[in-house]
Formats: C-alpha cells, sequence, structure tokens
C-alpha cells in the first residue's frame, strides 16, 4: 500500500496530541493509538488494543526505546512492543499492527490500512 | 553408514534430561521418544505450583519446537506396550513399531497404591500428574473434608495443596509413628506436626486405614484400631512404585520389590538396554528425586559418546518446599551415640528445632535435621559432605544464624572449588566462579545462562548468588544497579544529581544525564525521585507521559480499563455525612464499593472520562486524593484506642490521623504504611507495616520495616517508650533515609534487609544521628509537608490536564466502548479477561 492510495483519516490538531505519549484516535469500531514521539520528532500509529489480553491500552502506554528501536509498553504488564514494526519485543509471538502517519497544515491523519 | 537408533521410553523429567544432555555432547545418533503422558516433559518437582497459578506451559521443561531443533522425534501418548529383545524392536500403544540399536528406560515410578478396600472408588486420587492436578482441583471444588494417606515429603505438599484449594479440614493420615518417617526423628516430627497443626491441617499418625467407605464414592475412613474419620475425598501420598512392568514382561532382570535393576554405567541385564532415573534400581536402590536422576542421565549421555563416568550412591539430602515451614535433613540424619556425637537446639515458643550429629573427634559433620528454620541448610550440607573442619564449638553452626543479618557469604569461601553447590544440574562452586571470572557473567541471569546452576530446584540459588557477589567483590568490581540503558547511575546516584543540577522535569533529567528516548523503567523512577525533591504537581511541565499510568491519570488503571477512585479517610475516621456522600457518588457514576485493607472506601469501575467529574464531587465534600496510585504514604490504619476502648492507653486515633495528614503525598521509592494501636493488643497491625505505632503505658513504642503482601515480615522495634514530638522526629528522619538511599521499587524491609548492618545500624542513624544527616533530613521532609497540595483539585481546576481524562481525541465526550462489566451480588464487577 502506497501513501497515496491509503484512506487518511483525520485524526487531530497537532496541539491535540500528546508530546512523547499517545493520544486514541476512534475510527468506527476500531480504536487506534496515535503517538506523538517529539524528542525524536517522529509520529507513530498503531492498534490501541494490547493483544496481551486483549485490552484498549496501548495509546495509555509509557513510549521510548530500546537501543535505537522505539517502543511503547503496556500500561498493563508491560509487554512491550516496536513502534515501527509492531512486534513484541518482550519475547512474545503476537504483534500489532502499525499504521501510517502524516501531518499537513498542523492536522495528524492517520492511514487506515494498516502497514504490511 | 546409518546412524545407530536410541530409543527412549517415558518423556518425564529424568528422559528429556538425558535428551539434552546428549544433545549437547553429539549430535549423531538417530534419538526416538516415546512419552505416554499427553505434554512435553515438565517439572514435576514443582507440580504444586500448578495451583498456584503457573500453567503447564510455565511448568514445561522445553520449548515447543525444542525436540525439533535437536532433530529429536518425539511421540506423545503413545505409550511403549511391548519389547521384543531378540528383534530389538519396540511397539507402541498406537500400532507404531520401531527398531533401537540402544534402549533407554526413563520410565520413572508411578504413585503406590496400596491394597485397601474400596480404593477404587470415585474421590480417591494420586498425586503424580498434571492431569491428576486437574481432576483433584474439579473434585475439591464440592468437598468439604479430604484426607492424604501418607505423611511424607509428597503427601504433606498434596496436604498444602487441598488447603489451598479451599479445603479447610484436610487431614493426613500417617502409619508410621512419625511425620516424614525417611527424613526427620521424632522430636522434629512433634515439631512439625504443631506447625502443620497452626496451617490449619489434623494429624493422625500410628494409623492403619482399612477401609475406604462409601457408596460409590468415598464419604469416610475407616482405620483398624476402630475409629473413622469422614472424608470427601482422598489423595494417596505412600510412596511410589518404579514402572518396571515393560521391563519385566520382556525378561529384564528387576528387583523383588520393583525397580530395573541397573550396574553403575546404567545398564540392565541386557546389554542394549539402560535405565535412568525414577526406574532404575541401582545397588537396591530407587533414587525418587531429580538430582540423582539427572547424574544418571549425564553418566548414560557420557558414556555412549565413547566417555567413562560410573554413577555411584548419591546424597539424599532434602528440603522441603512447603511454603512456610522449613524443613531439611541432610547426610547421616539418623546416626546416634555412641557413634557420633549430636548436638540438639530447640525453641518450642519458635518452632524451631536443629539437629546436628558430629563425628566423636569433633572434626567434622555428619548429617542434621532442621525444623522451623533452614537457612542454614546448604551451608550445612556443604560443610558435611566436603568434609570441612568444624569450629571449635561446632554448637555455632545451628546457633549463629539468628534471623537477619546473617554473615553473608561468611561460610562459602571456606568451600573447595569442587564442593557441589547445585545439585541438580552437578555444578560445582569452582564452575560458578569461573562463569565470573572468565566467563564474564556479571549477574545471577549470566550465571544461570551459563551454568544452569539453580534451574534444577532451585533450592540452591543464595548459595549462588552470595558466590556470584563474593567473586565480583573480589574481583575489585563495584556492583552496581544501574537503571536501564539510558541512565548509567543507581537510584541513589540520580537521586543526588538531579538534587544538586536542580532539575524539575523528565526530560530535562534525560538530557542532562541521560541517553536515548528513556523507557517504562527510568521514567517512572525519575518521576517519583523528582516528586520526592520538588513535590511540585506530578502532570506539570510534560512529566504526565514519564509516569506510570496509575500515576498519569491519579487513579488505579484495573482489569478492562476502568479505573478505582479512594479518597483519603485520614485514620480510618469518617462522618456519616461523608459516608452519605460516597454512596451517592457511587451511585450516581455506577461504582462498585468495597472497604479496603486499609480502612478505607474504594471505588471501583470510572471511566476516564468521569474522574474529574466524580473527583469534583468528591473534593466539594471535603474529600482529597487517596494517593492508591502512587508510590507514596497509603493509609495509617488504626483502632479506636483510649476514646472508646477500655484497654486503650492514648489516642490512637488522633495521632493516626496527625501522622496520615503529615506524610500524605510524599513519593517515596515504593509505597509505604502505616498504623497505630492503642495498646499491645495491636488492633491496628502496627507491626506488618513499613513503620507502626504502638501505645505503651509512657508514650509510644515505633517499629520500622515490616510489611504483609506476597512476604510478610514482622516490623522491627526502632525505639521505646516515646512522646508524640520524638516519635514524629524518628519517623522523619526514618521516611527520608529510605527515600533517598532505597532502590527503586523496594519497600522497606527488602531496604532493611539489605543494609549492613541491619536494624543495629538503622537505630544508630535514626536515633543517635551517626551519619549527622538528621538535621538536614528533617528540613528537607518539612519543605515537602508544607508543599502538599491535593493533586485531584489541582487536576480538576487546570483546563490543560483536565483536557486528558477523556478517551477519544477525536470524540472526546464518547466513553471507551469495549469497557464491560457484569453484575454480580447487586453491584457490578469487571468482565473476566478477554483471553487468557
Ligand atoms: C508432587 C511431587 C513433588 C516432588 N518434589 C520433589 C522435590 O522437591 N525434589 C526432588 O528431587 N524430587 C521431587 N519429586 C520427584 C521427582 O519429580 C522425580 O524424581 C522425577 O520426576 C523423576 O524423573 P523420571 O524421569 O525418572 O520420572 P517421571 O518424571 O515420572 O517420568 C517418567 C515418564 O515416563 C512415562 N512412561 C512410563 N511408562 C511409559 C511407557 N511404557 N511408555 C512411554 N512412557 C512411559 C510416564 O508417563 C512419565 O511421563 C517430586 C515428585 C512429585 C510427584
Ligand atoms: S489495640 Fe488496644 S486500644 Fe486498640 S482496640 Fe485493640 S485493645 Fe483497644
Ligand atoms: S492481592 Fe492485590 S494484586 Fe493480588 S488480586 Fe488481590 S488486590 Fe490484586
Ligand atoms: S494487557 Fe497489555 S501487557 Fe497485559
Amino acid at each position: 500500500m502506497t501513501e497515496s492510495t491509503n484512506n487518511w483519516l483525520a485524526a487531530c490538531r497537532v496541539e491535540d496530541a500528546v508530546e512523547n505519549g499517545g493520544v486514541c484516535v476512534k475510527h468506527g469500531e476500531e480504536q487506534i493509538a496515535l503517538f506523538y514521539f517529539t524528542r525524536r520528532n517522529e509520529w507513530y500509529a498503531t492498534q490501541n488494543e494490547c493483544p496481551h489480553k486483549k485490552q484498549m491500552a496501548l495509546s495509555r502506554g509509557m513510549i521510548g526505546s530500546i537501543t535505537d528501536e522505539p517502543k511503547v509498553a503496556c500500561p498493563f504488564h508491560k509487554k512491550t512492543f516496536s513502534l515501527n514494526t509492531g512486534e513484541c519485543l518482550s519475547g512474545d509471538e503476537c504483534a500489532i499492527k502499525t499504521y501510517p502517519v502524516k501531518v499537513e497544515n498542523g492536522t495528524v491523519y492517520v492511514g487506515t490500512v494498516p502497514k504490511s | 553408514m546409518k546412524e545407530p537408533q536410541i530409543i527412549v521410553i517415558g518423556n518425564g523429567m529424568v528422559g528429556y534430561k538425558f535428551c539434552e544432555k546428549l544433545r549437547s555432547k553429539t549430535s549423531s545418533f538417530n534419538l526416538i521418544v516415546f512419552g505416554e503422558e499427553p505434554r512435553r516433559a515438565y517439572d514435576r518437582v514443582h507440580l504444586s505450583e500448578y495451583f498456584n497459578g503457573k500453567t503447564a506451559d510455565d511448568l514445561s521443561l522445553s520449548t515447543e519446537n525444542w525436540y525439533q531443533e535437536q532433530n529429536i522425534t518425539l511421540f506423545l501418548n503413545n505409550p511403549v506396550v511391548k519389547i521384543d529383545r531378540e528383534q530389538q524392536k519396540v511397539y507402541t500403544g498406537n500400532g507404531l513399531d520401531y527398531t533401537y540399536d540402544i534402549l533407554v528406560f526413563a520410565t520413572g515410578s508411578g504413585a503406590f497404591v496400596p491394597n485397601i478396600p474400596g480404593i477404587e472408588k470415585e474421590g480417591v486420587f494420586v498425586y503424580r500428574t498434571i492431569e491428576d492436578l486437574d481432576l483433584i482441583s474439579a473434585y475439591a471444588k464440592k468437598a468439604k473434608t479430604a484426607s492424604v494417606i501418607g505423611g511424607g515429603l509428597l503427601g504433606l505438599e498434596a496436604a498444602k495443596a487441598l488447603i489451598d484449594l479451599g479445603i479447610d479440614k484436610t487431614n493426613i493420615i500417617e502409619f508410621a509413628p512419625r511425620l516424614m518417617p525417611r527424613q526427620i526423628d521424632a522430636a522434629g516430627s512433634d515439631m512439625l506436626k504443631s506447625k502443620l497443626t497452626d496451617l490449619g491441617l489434623q494429624i493422625h499418625l500410628n494409623k492403619n486405614t482399612s477401609n475406604i467407605e462409601g457408596e460409590g464414592k468415598i464419604t469416610a475412613l475407616k482405620f483398624s484400631d476402630d475409629t473413622s474419620l469422614e472424608a470427601d475425598m482422598l489423595v494417596i501420598s505412600a510412596g511410589i512404585k518404579p514402572r518396571d512392568e515393560l521391563a519385566k514382561a520382556c525378561g529384564i532382570e528387576v528387583g523383588a520389590r520393583g525397580g530395573i535393576v541397573v550396574d553403575e554405567k546404567m545398564q540392565t541385564s541386557d546389554p542394549a538396554i539402560f535405565a535412568i532415573g525414577e526406574c532404575a534400581l541401582f545397588e537396591g536402590m530407587i533414587y525418587g528425586l531429580v538430582a540423582p536422576g539427572y547424574e544418571m542421565a549425564e553418566v548414560l549421555a557420557t558414556n555412549l559418546c565413547a566417555g567413562n563416568k560410573s554413577f555411584s550412591s548419591f546424597d539424599m539430602s532434602t528440603k522441603l518446599k512447603l511454603i512456610g515451614i522449613d524443613v531439611a535433613s541432610f547426610g547421616d540424619n539418623f546416626i546416634t551415640e555412641p557413634d557420633c556425637r549430636t548436638i540438639i537446639f530447640e525453641n518450642k515458643h519458635k518452632g524451631v528445632y536443629k539437629r546436628i550429629n558430629v563425628s566423636n573427634d569433633g572434626q567434622y559433620l555428619l548429617g542434621g535435621i532442621l525444623i522451623g528454620d533452614a537457612s542454614a541448610y546448604n551451608m550445612l550440607l556443604q560443610t558435611a559432605i566436603n568434609k570441612i573442619a568444624l569450629p571449635e564449638d561446632p554448637e555455632e553452626l545451628i546457633l549463629g544464624a539468628r534471623g537477619g543479618s546473617e554473615p553473608a557469604g561468611a561460610g562459602i569461601t571456606s568451600l573447595p572449588d569442587s564442593a557441589l553447590i547445585c545439585s541438580c544440574e552437578g555444578v560445582s562452586k569452582g564452575d560458578i566462579c569461573a562463569s565470573v571470572t572468565d566467563g564474564g557473567c556479571e549477574n545471577i541471569d549470566d550465571v544461570k545462562k551459563c551454568t544452569k546452576a539453580g534451574t534444577g530446584c532451585g533450592g540452591c540459588m543464595p548459595m549462588v548468588k552470595d558466590l556470584l557477589n563474593h567473586t565480583l567483590k573480589s574481583q575489585g568490581k563495584y556492583i552496581k544497579n544501574v537503571i536501564c540503558e539510558h541512565f548509567n547511575y543507581s537510584r541513589q546516584e540520580l537521586y543526588d544529581l538531579i538534587h544538586i543540577h536542580e532539575l524539575k522535569s523528565y526530560d530535562e533529567v534525560l538530557t542532562a544525564l541521560g541517553e536515548n528516548d528513556g523507557c517504562e523503567v527510568c521514567k517512572p523512577l525519575v518521576s517519583s525521585i523528582l516528586a520526592s525533591l520538588w513535590n511540585e504537581m506530578i502532570l506539570k511541565k510534560g512529566n504526565d507521559v514519564a509516569q506510570d499510568s496509575n500515576d498519569r491519570f491519579l487513579a488505579n488503571i484495573q482489569k478492562g480499563g476502568s479505573y478505582s477512585v479512594v479518597p483519603r479517610i485520614p485514620g480510618g475516621e469518617i462522618t456519616p455525612e461523608k459516608l452519605i456522600v460516597i454512596g451517592e457518588v457511587a451511585k450516581k457514576y455506577n461504582l462498585y464499593t468495597k472497604i479496603t485493607g486499609g480502612q478505607r472506601i474504594d471505588l471501583f469501575g470510572a471511566h476516564l472520562n468521569d474522574l474529574p467529574v466524580i473527583w469534583e464531587e468528591l473534593i466539594a465534600a471535603g474529600f482529597e486524593s487517596g494517593h492508591a496510585y502512587g508510590k507514596g504514604l497509603r493509609t495509617v490504619k488504626s483502632c479506636v484506642g483510649s476514646t472508646w476502648c477500655r484497654f486503650g492507653l492514648h489516642d490512637s486515633v488522633s495521632f493516626a490521623i496527625r501522622i496520615e495528614e503529615r506524610y500524605r503525598g510524599i513519593r517515596a521509592p515504593h509505597k509505604f504504611k502505616s498504623a497505630v494501636s492503642g495498646c499491645i493488643r495491636e488492633c491496628a497491625e502496627a507491626q506488618s507495616k513499613d513503620f507502626g505505632i504502638i501505645a505503651t503505658e509512657k508514650g509510644w513504642n515505633l517499629y520500622v520495616c515490616g510489611n504483609g503482601g506476597s512476604k510478610p515480615q514482622h516490623a522491627l522495634l526502632l525505639a521505646t517508650d516515646l512522646d508524640s514530638e520524638t516519635c514524629i522526629k524518628y519517623i522523619d528522619r526514618f521516611l527520608m533515609f529510605y527515600i533517598r538511599t532505597a532502590d527503586p521499587l523496594t519497600r522497606t524491609a527488602t531496604w532493611l534487609n539489605k543494609m549492613e548492618g541491619g536494624i543495629d545500624y538503622l537505630r544508630n542513624v535514626i536515633v543517635n544521628d551517626s551519619l549527622g544527616m538528621a538535621k538536614q533530613w528533617e528540613h528537607e521532609i518539612e519543605k515537602l509537608i508544607s508543599s502538599y497540595k491535593c493533586e485531584w483539585k489541582e487536576a480538576v481546576e487546570n483546563p490543560a490536564i483536565r483536557k486528558r481524562f477523556s478517551h477519544f481525541v477525536n470524540a472526546p465526550e464518547e466513553k471507551d466502548p469495549s469497557i464491560e462489566f457484569v453484575e454480580m451480588r447487586g453491584q457490578k464487577r469487571t468482565a473476566e479477561w478477554k483471553i487468557v
């Protein structure tokens, strides 16, 4: 899926996003976690549901890095996931979906088709 | 040429260990394993933990792919049923047949079931496999009384499990006149019996079960002395019976009382066939423990790879892993005078019994028994096995280790390098030290990975840790607990640096003192230090995202994603008006209410979006945050004391309120709790708190560093008969010392346990001001106290912070639709995890 053909959802204004943290975006029945990694000047989006115990929680997790890999830690049991690839970094098999993000004129858009 | 083919019968602990050992030495041999159980080999030694939350997967000894990766063909649920020794062939229950060049029996043993009339009835179980445990726990749901036949190691473990399953009336029936007849003597058995009785178990000795009564299912046990005992279920644990039936059927020599006869190479009477583990009979003896079984596996694997090892009799020392009671026996435990000199220490009050048997010349330790306190077990065992010369007064060995400040590592230096520390995996002291000096191991996980020490029964872990620390120290390595990859400092160093540089936000700290982007370990830790130092509103200056979720939303996140609300109720005292407000708020926002263990009221099931309005209403009625979400002061429990109680010496409620209001909101490395009791009857349980206060005729006694939780520990007496002002002064100093020096997430009890010099040192620092810090600490805590503000009040009044209490950024009014509740006893509760 290339950027231009994705369906872009206007999620929020830049100033509504939480610096160095996450917010949750409603997309129909789905929930998407949107992270503004200000320290690295990067945006990420993933599914909001933590696959471990299926909790809608990742947007409330702490973000950070391991070596250089950006990650989010679920607030429930501190499983961590790569924000880049969605891979679980705590040794579990589960992975999360990640979505593309772009910012135009102060509005943050999330591509609602997951990255492969 | 075709690889020779090895067939292993049995995929239990020893069969698995044999595969692992063989494959670590060679990749030749076709290796085929037949297991009768439906799952891969698991840790039977820790089977009982299955009842305490461990899953079958947790207990498994290998990962699912391990056998494939190791090129081993594994058949599960597929017992071998026949062996043709002429053709060198095995036949399985599923109709397969395979030829072997070498055949290995690792069939273990089954429970020995005595031939009591009625034994076939429903409700009678054995305790050996995960399936047995599943059956037992299902049946236990409808049972009120239970019995265990057999008062040995396994019987006691089974009985404890039944209690944990909620059967209050659990009986142990033992044929012999004492418990654990093979490990401990009569005096030890008496002591153990009284301890088990305290746990709620009924012990019946000298009892011979003659009949199991009931129509179809068990209802009672009848004994040969014509007495009887009600029982809804029964677990048989009367010993083990080697699984030698297959060997016997194909004509291999077996012992008269069971067991496949092997020589020191584990070879049976058929040179192509070997036996290892609990099915093997060596010199007339079955070894019913894993460690000797693993050694047999090692002997056989080595010899198959052209090595030359022999099995010789093995030390059968044991330590019971019953939670709460230490029992151990080692070496020659039953030898008596005149063949040795026996030293016995007994303290009935504390329930401690220790016996050591010393050689007549006083030179060596031969063996012993420990009940109630087995902390010295590892060291004594090593002293006996390695024939280490005893000190002049051998009684020091059992009297020396009195609680708390054990001379860590004092004894381990005297052990020879050959001393076997981990007998399950056969790891010596030399191996462990070398893993540190040559292998570069720096922490316990490294050592475990590198040497495998401690990965079996785990009993040797304290010694492995001591050896690690000792070796690190002797190498001049400073044992430093750095926080994570982003900060190369210990908590204490970071605390001082943040203080000196006057840093106020996580981002500043990371930029000034750390590297990269931080993580979920250092963020809450730094936030906690910032709060302890400056006591500023924790959600300001971008610090909200560096807080644990609970701190970030000033509420505890609960299963399902809702939050709980806990207003402070100082000392547990509350007016009827305020009670009504709590009730009304709970009704209005549909919250589940429960009284907490700390004498306040917890309101569960709040939506994130509702938190600010709920708190607005509570604050208007005079409540403030209870900080149940933060690492800081929780509650100060109290009894009514002299205001109502006829025994009360002082007004414990007023003092509790004063203390709770003094320290509320102060952040620390971990949560801390307190209580005040009005007299020595201790109704407020002050001695289980981080600091607890008990009224005396002359003032207050102050206790410190206790806690409940998973590893309860009693608080220790710090000072006696204090007036209120002095008591508070000491608590001030104590708290600041703790806040400044404790490792992250360390409760006061653990902090004290690690402190060199223990409580005496602490007393010297607090009471005698031996560090000269008292004035500074008192000043610092005064600053924290005077800057206290209710966080919730600030949060609801600050629009920027308040805005964060909504679930969807693009639909701020909508609540999280994924949160589900179900009804229970007229209230709601959260729905179960959607996945288990
Ligand atoms: C509750 C409990 C607590 C224990 N606690 C301790 C302890 O604290 N310390 C200690 O050292 N030991 C302890 N033990 C003993 C320890 O578990 C055993 O010594 C160890 O499991 C023996 O290993 P094994 O491989 O010889 O036998 P097992 O682990 O019993 O394995 C034998 C396997 O062979 C299978 N088998 C049998 N016949 C066939 C066949 N014909 N075809 C295919 N498969 C077959 C069996 O089903 C079984 O899976 C405990 C045991 C129990 C039950
Ligand atoms: S601790 Fe003493 S004063 Fe307090 S309630 Fe109990 S008996 Fe009464
Ligand atoms: S003991 Fe504490 S952590 Fe465990 S379930 Fe109860 S409340 Fe939760
Ligand atoms: S629910 Fe996310 S880690 Fe458990």
